[in-house]
């Protein structure tokens, strides 16, 4: 095990070490790597709850609260800091993931998926109709904030939430991989492995469960507020399905074992999506829908190719 | 809320209850069988709409009645075609896989079909009424609705509905699907060919989809985006009503379409609201649907 996470470790050093540098030289780069960061963020909380067995086809909710809790300050408090933006992101999206969660842990597999499509749905439709507080489908601009009390220029602005994604990156691909080698973490993905026999260890499954989906609540929440910052806009597409489609399909695209499939993913993703939205106009769907079945196809294991199979065992093939 | 709107409402549900019904059951009968959620499906709605659209706009010129095998050439088509294409070449190399990648890779499928529906046909809104035209208005106590909508589309969605309860329950090949869904590997002991089996059902439910997008068409008109709408509505219905249950799909269609319609004459704004809420509240008491069948869970 440890001699395969070595080389990971480095390619991840070496991702946030271009992600800091290369955009210095190409200016229209420190906004594609800011979404890169920002969604890798998202998309770990995906791949924790892989590790689990879980796929949350309803993600993007968590994604939409982060967003929205920066719009609604700004609406209606007026102003706004991004370390402030950030830790209102965290705590909105760690009490919606605890109530959700408090629900769908007690459910496994499509069921699992199911409810949590459910309930975001739930919320993108309160998102899209409340008009009078939302602005519906336009959604609302966030202003761009400042940091500790200075306001910069578009231009300073984008360099700086290109280096706060990246810290923001670093600490919660760190935090990440500590809870995955904490027992805790050894717990979760004996969730996929043999739930029963966790529970005869005298553990609580939908506990450990519970724990993972907050974390990766908490995740897709401070990624939400980093991309509405990006962008400095939050829309109900945010929280809309396909947008968890889109997480899913990050976090196979890298590969789910390993916590920087997440960041692998969504470079490719969003890199695909930026030149072939340039050069190739309105095909760049098209191009990321082939890009998918091939991974899914002829590399299941994912960009990082290291995704262990757990499940072999017990599923005849065909 | 008066008699005249409440008749109206009742119309409007059972008109919109018939066409989410026909694209459910085909989700619902993939799912029972193939044990797959095809994300797909609103993108095989999307495109039996366009196509059906396309084809009676052609046709309309030399006869308008015409535009009846339209519809239904169309439904044929692009369930034959789409749905035999994502069945052998997506889906069957990952039987036994990840159920994930079973997921993902209609998504996928549902990502391309919504660049080339874009592609092929714009995003102008289409609008394609002939057949609904056709047929004379009816009133039902006092409220005038186009038959179109209140006898042919609930009456397609009746036939759907006992054909396909006569089909599985009474038919050869209706066992033989029975058969692959209770028991995969003694099916294929005694000679059947599953691959064959799932072939044809996906083709099958791909077809329904394709026809309630068919059957919408002159209804409404078709733009971008109302393949995504459509799936997850179907899917809570499905689910709401229990993956795999025919009857309880036709129920649960008509419960939601008649709520809907009551809610958008009520309080417009929560009407998307309605279909997710009511599937929120279900599956949090019944993860198995209300129509489900008990069955033993591990956990």
């Amino acid at each position: 095990m440890a001699g395969r996470i070595k080389p990971i470790t480095a390619a991840a050093a070496i991702f946030f070490l271009v992600s800091a540098v290369a955009p210095l030289f190409v200016s229209s780069w420190a906004t594609l790597f800011a979404l890169i960061l920002a969604k890798g963020v998202v998309v770990l909380g995906i791949v924790l709850l892989l590790q689990a067995g879980q796929v949350s086809f309803g993600h993007a909710m968590f994604f939409a609260v982060g967003a929205y809790t920066a719009a609604f300050w700004g609406r209606y408090v007026g102003g706004g800091d991004i370390v402030l933006f950030l830790v209102l992101g965290a705590i909105s999206s760690t009490v919606s993931g605890l109530i959700v969660g408090l629900f769908v842990v007690r459910y496994r597999d499509i069921f699992f998926g199911m409810l949590n499509l459910a309930f975001s749905m739930v919320l993108w439709s309160l998102l899209e109709k409340m008009y009078p507080y939302t602005n519906g489908a336009d959604g609302i601009r966030v202003a761009r904030p400042s940091l500790l009390g200075f306001s910069f220029t578009p231009e300073t602005f984008q360099y700086l939430i290109l280096y706060i994604s990246l810290l923001t990156a670093i600490a919660a691909f760190y935090g990440v991989q500590r809870y995955l080698e904490s027992p805790l973490g050894h717990m979760l993905r004996a969730i996929k492995s043999n739930e029963t026999r966790l529970e005869y260890l005298g553990t609580s499954a939908r506990r450990v469960l519970l724990v993972g989906y907050v974390i990766s609540a908490f995740l897709g929440g401070i990624g939400g507020t980093l991309v509405a910052m990006i962008q400095q806009i939050a829309t109900p597409e945010f929280g809309y399905w396909t947008k968890s489609g889109e997480f899913v399909f990050i976090a196979i695209l890298g590969g789910g074992a390993h916590a920087f499939g997440a960041f692998a993913g969504a470079a490719m993703f969003e890199c695909v999506r930026f030149y072939a939205a340039a050069h190739l106009a309105d095909s760049w769907q098209l191009i990321l829908g082939v890009v998918l079945i091939v991974i899914i196809l002829y590399a299941p294991n994912g960009l990082i190719g290291l995704r262990q199979r757990y499940r072999q065992s017990g599923l005849g093939g065909s | 809320m008066n008699s005249t709107l409440a008749i109206l409402a009742v119309l409007d549900g059972i008109s919109y209850a018939a066409l989410v019904f026909l694209v459910s059951v085909g989700l619902s009968l993939i799912f029972g069988v193939l044990r797959v959620v095809n994300v797909a499906h609103g993108s095989l709605y999307a495109f039996g709409a366009y196509l059906a659209a396309t084809l009676s706009l052609r046709v309309a010129p030399v006869s308008p009645w015409l535009t009846y095998p339209a519809l239904l050439l169309a439904s044929i088509v692009i369930g034959a075609v789409c749905g035999g294409v994502i069945e052998r070449f997506l889906l069957r190399p990952l039987y036994g896989r990840d159920d994930v990648l079973q997921l993902l890779i209609t998504f996928a499928a549902f990502m391309i079909m919504d660049n080339l529906q874009r592609m092929i046909w714009g995003v102008q809104p289409i609008f394609a009424a002939d057949p609904l035209k056709l047929l004379p208005n009816v009133t039902v106590f006092g409220v005038t609705y186009t038959s179109y909508q209140v006898i042919l589309l609930p009456a397609v969605a009746l036939a759907t509905l006992f054909g396909l309860r006569y089909f599985l329950r009474r038919t050869l090949s209706g066992a033989v699907i029975l058969a692959v869904t209770e028991d995969r590997e003694a099916a294929t002991a005694i000679g059947i060919d599953a691959r064959r089996v799932y072939f044809v059902t996906f083709i099958i439910g791909a077809s329904l989809a394709a026809l309630g997008g068919a059957l919408a068409s002159p209804t409404t008109s078709l733009v971008p985006g109302m393949g995504a709408d459509m799936i997850v509505l179907s899917f809570a219905v499905a689910a709401t009503a229990g993956l795999g249950q025919i009857e309880g799909t036709a129920l649960t269609a008509l419960l939601i379409g008649l709520t809907r319609a009551f809610v958008i004459y009520l309080h417009p704004e929560f009407e998307v609201l309605v279909p997710y809420l009511l599937m929120v509240l279900v599956l949090l008491v019944r993860p198995l649907g209300l129509f489900g069948a008990v069955q033993v869970r591990k956990i």
